[in-house]
């Protein structure tokens, strides 16, 4: 294969007089990240925004040992067809100040607030200077992400109240809703603006789950960090471990097995059956329809079990390593999976029919919490609520990374995304992961499902993306001493879908919100990290 | 709507006797008289509590009530607020950010109440860990607990015996 780096961005900003200069410590080549000058940084995000690239995400970092001291702030970009580039940027340490891009991607307004609670970075321009992940309860000066804040300071409490968006009129009234919910989900806060049915705004406040993740990777080990990143968020285990998985095997330019690859890609969307089943059980249960949801749950619950049996853990917990996977299955294993992949995929169609058939269900689902095509663009809506509103961003084709490179992903794309198209785009997508697991145990690589992981040198950073269930997981992590990371920065989906819902459910009358809510699921583990 | 029976009638019952516990379940027990414990049989009302966990031990929670396990079938089912609730089942590490929202969800559960720790974050914070600046603790550094179940996430046959421990105040119920 030849590597060959990804020149295109830079080119694109040089014709606007920016100066890029091209990092030779970041792996792989073909996403290449390019340092610019801190007063080209917002300069920089509106021409990938005139270039039609998707904002990925936002991140900062503390120079490793091996650096001169310094703060560096990273963002990534994608191109349907010039794939993935990062930019950096350095800050001053004692005093650091970021322009903000949020004016450009919308996207870029919570990550830049957490980077204002997490490193004590001042975003310039950033018009909602509200704190995001930390709450106010938390001392000012608590900067957790920080090389001086210990990992395990106790931290006093402080007094304030977070300032909602508050709206006035006739016949407004406020409805606050959480962090602990009615239904068995995550903790969150919604705070309700509503004229008689029609919800008039909704405003989130998450951070409830914020469970220091970044902090904790901060000194392990690639095989420790696998354990940690398949519990950023429990749902999504597999692609979450692979993400992670990827990021440092591109940092140690480390091949994997090619058996391996197809057991990644196997356990990635059995994971994306089961919880589009679940999912779709949950909307309908939402929707009052108790039998799709029974039929569902029954479904997901014989996945479940499959899984004990053939990898021994129902969620698909632990089973990617950097290196490889810590499981293989035999040539009776993969009969079988192949067998009940198709068996299930063909209940799910059987079922689908009667859902569709079903007018009190469809009642509920079409046209409600619409998210229209300029909006999803605008926000780079991921995975399957962006496909749902004609957004096509899928890494499984943009990157087509092994082994989806030889095997043609099929990408349902919708329109109207309201809850009925994501609803449809997700039946899409059972009827798919099945034909890709099939196809996958029809032509498995024979060998080794390890290889042994060497860790890069100190300074060593390494980029990938992975399409979850959910969309696109961003991951990049940096080595420091002795092979342990210094730095990991991932990017669930939901932290960009999250505005999605926000935007969706305005107009929607208040009993429908869990319906959409549950159309969305997005991860409060994930994005509060 | 004919296809909707045809599946009902060819689905049949999927319901499973209950299965035998791991060993998983501990009792901390003694807190409660068994009186007390007794005047829950028949009927439980749950209030589920996420104080911080990663979604896994909801997504198993979720699947004590699918037609295998049935939950309902022992007199036990959730309800969405605390106010009504006979025990909370909690998960996760108690974050710093849910640590004054899981007290106070305790206190707005009316006595006698029980409280079942679910998973291994929640007993003992798991790989998160308690030298964490945004982990307030185990859920029994911050509540009561009667029981704790162990397990990433446990499973649900393990969770179902864990509530019944509660009820019963021993480590075997029937």
């Amino acid at each position: 294969m030849i590597h060959e780096a990804n020149t295109w961005f830079a080119e694109r900003l040089s014709d606007h007089g920016i100066v890029t200069r091209y990092l030779e410590d970041h792996h792989p080549v073909e996403m290449s990240c390019l340092q610019i000058r801190r007063l080209d940084w917002t300069h920089a995000a509106e021409e990938a925004r005139r270039q039609d690239m998707r904002f990925v995400s936002l991140w900062a970092a503390e120079a490793g040992a091996h650096d001169e001291e310094a703060l560096y702030a990273y963002m990534a970009f994608a191109h349907l067809e010039h794939r993935h580039v990062l930019l950096r940027t350095d800050l001053n340490v004692d005093d650091p100040v970021l322009p903000d891009i949020s004016r450009h991607y919308v996207a870029a307004v919570r990550m830049e607030r957490s980077l204002q609670d997490m490193f004590g970075i001042r975003v310039e321009g950033l018009v909602d200077t509200r704190r995001w992940l930390k709450h106010e309860h938390w001392p000012e000066d608590a900067h957790p992400m920080r090389s001086s804040f210990a990992a395990n300071t106790r931290m006093e409490p402080n007094a304030g109240e977070y300032a909602f968006i508050k709206a006035e009129g006739d016949g407004v009234y406020e409805y606050p809703v959480g962090p602990v919910h009615a239904g068995i989900i995550e903790p969150g806060h919604f705070r309700f603006h509503a004229v008689g049915e029609k919800i008039l705004n909704m405003e989130e406040r998450l951070g409830y789950a914020h469970k220091g993740i970044e902090k904790i990777f901060e000194g392990l080990t690639a095989i420790q960090g696998s354990r940690l990143a398949g519990h950023i968020s429990g749902d999504s285990a597999v692609a979450h471990t692979w993400a992670f998985a990827q990021a440092c095997e591109n940092a140690a330019y480390l091949e994997v097995p090619e058996r391996a690859v197809a057991l990644r890609a196997i356990l990635c969307e059995r994971e994306r059956m089961a919880n589009h089943i679940g999912d779709i059980g949950g909307v309908c249960n939402d929707g009052g329809f108790a039998f799709m949801n029974v039929q569902m749950q029954r479904l997901r619950e014989d996945m479940a079990r499959a899984h004990q049996d053939m990898f021994g853990h129902r969620l698909l917990m632990d089973l990617i390593i950097s290196g490889g996977v810590n499981c293989d299955l035999d040539a009776n294993s993969q009969h079988r999976l192949s067998e009940q992949t198709q068996n299930l995929a063909s209940e799910v169609e059987e079922l689908r029919t009667i859902y569709a058939d079903h007018p009190s269900m469809q009642e509920r689902v079409i046209g409600s919490g619409p998210v229209s095509i300029e909006d999803a663009k605008s926000i780079g809506l991921l995975g399957y609520i962006g496909r749902a509103s004609g957004v096509y961003a899928d890494a499984r084709v943009e990157e087509a990374y092994p082994p989806y490179n030889r095997l043609q992903v099929q990408i349902p794309q919708g329109t109207f995304g309201d809850v009925a198209t994501r609803v449809w785009v997700r039946f899409e997508e059972i009827v798919e992961s099945a034909r890709l697991i099939c196809n996958l145990l029809k032509d498995m690589p024979d060998g080794p499902v390890q290889t042994d992981f060497i860790a890069p040198e100190a300074g060593i950073s390494g980029f990938d993306v992975i399409e979850g269930w959910r969309g696109e997981i961003s991951a990049w992590v940096r080595f420091g001493q002795n092979g342990t990371i210094d730095r990991y920065a991932v990017r669930d989906p939901s932290e960009i879908n999250w505005l999605g819902l926000e935007l969706a459910v305005r107009e929607v009358p208040v009993p429908d919100f869990p319906l959409n809510n549950k159309s969305f699921n997005c991860s409060y583990s994930g994005n509060d990290l | 709507m004919l296809e909707l029976f045809t599946k009902i009638i060819k689905t049949g019952n999927r319901t499973e006797p209950l299965g035998e516990a791991g060993n998983q379940i501990e009792v901390l027990g003694g807190k409660l008289q068994n009186a007390i414990r007794q005047k829950f049989r028949g009927s439980l009302a749950i209030r589920e509590v996420d104080a911080g966990s990663c979604n896994g031990c909801e997504l198993e929670i979720i699947a004590m009530n699918n037609c295998y396990y049935d939950l309902d079938r022992f007199g036990v089912h959730f309800v969405p607020s605390p106010r009504f609730a006979d025990m909370l089942l909690v998960t996760g590490p108690v974050t710093r950010n849910m640590e004054t929202a899981l007290k106070m969800t305790y206190e707005a559960t009316p006595g006698p109440k029980l409280v079942v720790a679910v998973g291994d974050c929640a007993a003992n914070c798991g790989v998160f860990g308690k030298d964490n600046y945004a982990i307030a603790g185990a859920v029994s550094d911050i509540i009561p607990v009667d029981v704790i179940v162990h397990g990433c996430p446990p499973s649900p046959t393990d969770m179902i015996r864990g509530v019944l421990a509660a009820i019963e105040g021993s480590g075997s119920p029937g």
